[in-house]
């Protein structure tokens, strides 16, 4: 009887719920975590690299990190596939709007734009909906740095702080405890470690395990983000005392 | 074709005779008989000298869609001016068809949205049709995003639907100055787009013959700091000289100011007469 409702993605069961949508909901919340902070002057972006084995090429595939623009990144949670085709399609719609404005889109008309791809695919019927959640982090000049998170369903929402993906209510939790709003950029990305080192599996953190990445602004004004290298996590990990330490590294994988 | 231009002709006698109507509907004859522009041309004496004078542009035999039939906008006056904290348009007063003057008030403006403001000359149906598609774009976009377009983007996007026109079968013949405040940068901007897509920002801007009259004075006055007050001396040398050496009557101008509180339509006196030597 439960397949009666679960088969297409737009028929509502008696309830007044769909159900496909709340399966990739819950597809999401196994995937990696991802989480986004905040900063007076910048944001930071980090998430959990699940696929981790020596064989695998480190430095050329970013599994849950990516450029949208010149001013804006996300972070994923859940099929990367599916989101490669909602980042091709907001790249694109980023391009487009540069071109005929000369100017680059507003976040929060990037974001709408693909939540207003999302929601297609749980009204329009025959298709799965796109089984990720995204945080955006990027700045503009009419609201400045924002962060926003959006799900399958096509709803969106600004954050100073969120996160997306497995434990992600401890993670939730652990910012709400620890923000302030007063924090820059440094104190953020220590923030952001700190809540990982607790809601990953193992304690102690490298940086195969995790990605991470900034939008700030230069000393002269200029907005950059940055996907961090290896060294670099590696350096914030040992500063704030998470890194694993180098003789257990290869016996533990 | 001398069948339509016959009852064009007619219609628009009709309405110089009722010249409270509207002009609106003179717009809408023209531009639905715009195919017969090549025509129409070899038939009037008085679009025949101006045409003249118009520097040429390459022509073929062919009616080409932009093959110069912007004489009339060249006697219309487009100014733009902008100073410390505001941005002038100013726009001629006088509709023209031909040697004929229509209407001495018209309004040769549109607002964008609540800070950036377009003046508009060319082909008399083009310009209305084109700005208000501009216009109705513009506000479109403020309200399904709750905020306005700067006027950089905005200059940007009517270029664009500019030069998308000019590369289609029947491109828009509009000249305009696209005057603003930027609300963000708090800075005012003036932006100069001619009917081949040509965008440029600048601090003072003319369109049409008022450009050989207005830039050497322009040149020489302006600065980017003036005050409104100093902008608006430098506004009444320009109209003075255009009144003293622009061989038709363009019955005054229509100011317009854009400041950061928005735009205003400023009292401007022009039924003085300006001595020529």
């Amino acid at each position: 009887m439960s397949r009666r409702y679960d088969s297409r993605t737009t028929i509502f069961s008696p309830e007044g719920r769909l159900y496909q949508v709340e399966y990739a909901l819950e597809a999401i919340s196994h995937a990696g975590t991802a989480l986004g902070i905040l900063a007076q002057d910048g944001i930071v972006l980090a998430a959990e690299r699940k696929v981790t084995s020596k064989l695998l090429e480190q430095d050329t595939s970013a599994e849950k990190l990516y450029i949208l623009n010149d001013n804006m990144i996300c972070a994923v949670a859940g099929m990367t596939a599916d989101a490669n085709i909602l980042i091709n399609y907001a790249r694109q719609a980023a391009q487009r709007y540069l071109l005929t404005y000369n100017e680059d889109i507003p976040c929060e008309q990037l974001v709408r734009r693909l939540c207003d791809l999302k929601q297609g695919y749980t009204q329009h019927g025959g298709l799965r909906p796109f089984g990720v959640s995204f945080i955006y982090a990027g700045w503009d000049p009419q609201r400045q740095f924002q962060l926003y998170q959006s799900n399958p369903s096509g709803n969106y929402g600004g954050w100073k702080a969120t996160s997306v993906g497995a434990n992600n209510a401890s993670a939730q939790s652990l910012l709400k405890q620890d923000y302030k709003e007063e924090y820059d950029l440094k104190e953020a990305c220590g923030l952001a470690v700190k809540v990982l080192s607790k809601t990953m599996d193992s304690t102690k953190l490298s940086s195969e395990k995790i990605e991470f990445a900034t939008v700030g602004r230069t000393k002269n004004g200029k907005i950059y983000h940055h996907l961090w290298g290896a060294d670099e996590i590696d350096a914030l990990l040992k500063e704030h005392g998470l890194a694993k330490a180098e003789d257990t590294e290869m016996s533990e994988t | 074709m001398p069948s339509i231009f016959r009852t064009r002709v007619q219609r628009a006698a009709f309405h110089r005779d009722h010249h409270r109507q509207s002009l609106l509907d003179i717009y809408r004859i023209s531009s639905s008989t715009s195919d017969s522009r090549a025509q129409t041309i070899d038939d009037t004496p008085a679009d025949l000298i101006l045409t003249a004078l118009t520097p040429s542009t390459p022509t073929s035999s062919s009616p080409s869609p932009h093959s110069s039939r912007l004489y009339s906008s060249s006697t219309e006056v487009l100014l733009g001016i902008t100073g410390k904290d505001f941005t002038i348009v100013a726009a001629s007063k006088a509709a023209m068809r031909g040697a004929t003057i229509l209407k001495a008030s018209d309004d040769k403006t549109r607002a964008l949205n609540s800070h950036s403001l377009m003046a508009f000359s060319g082909e008399a149906g083009d310009t209305i049709q084109f700005a208000e598609y501009i216009q109705a774009n513009i506000q479109l976009y403020s309200m399904r995003n709750a905020m306005d377009l700067s006027p950089s983007a905005t200059a940007n996007f009517v270029r664009g639907e500019l030069a998308r026109a000019l590369r289609s079968r029947k491109p828009y013949t509009v000249n305009l100055l696209l005057g603003g405040y930027d609300q963000i940068t708090d800075k005012p901007s003036l932006y100069w787009i001619d009917y081949l897509a040509s965008l440029a920002p600048l601090p003072y801007a003319a369109h049409g013959y008022a450009q050989y009259y207005c830039l050497s004075i322009l040149d020489k006055h302006h600065h980017p700091d003036i005050t409104f007050e100093q902008g608006m001396k430098i506004l009444r040398m320009c109209t003075d000289e255009l009144k003293r050496r622009l061989p038709v009557d363009f019955k005054g101008v229509l100011v317009k100011v854009i400041t950061k509180d928005g735009i205003r339509e400023e009292e401007y006196a022009d039924d003085h007469s300006v001595a020529c030597p």
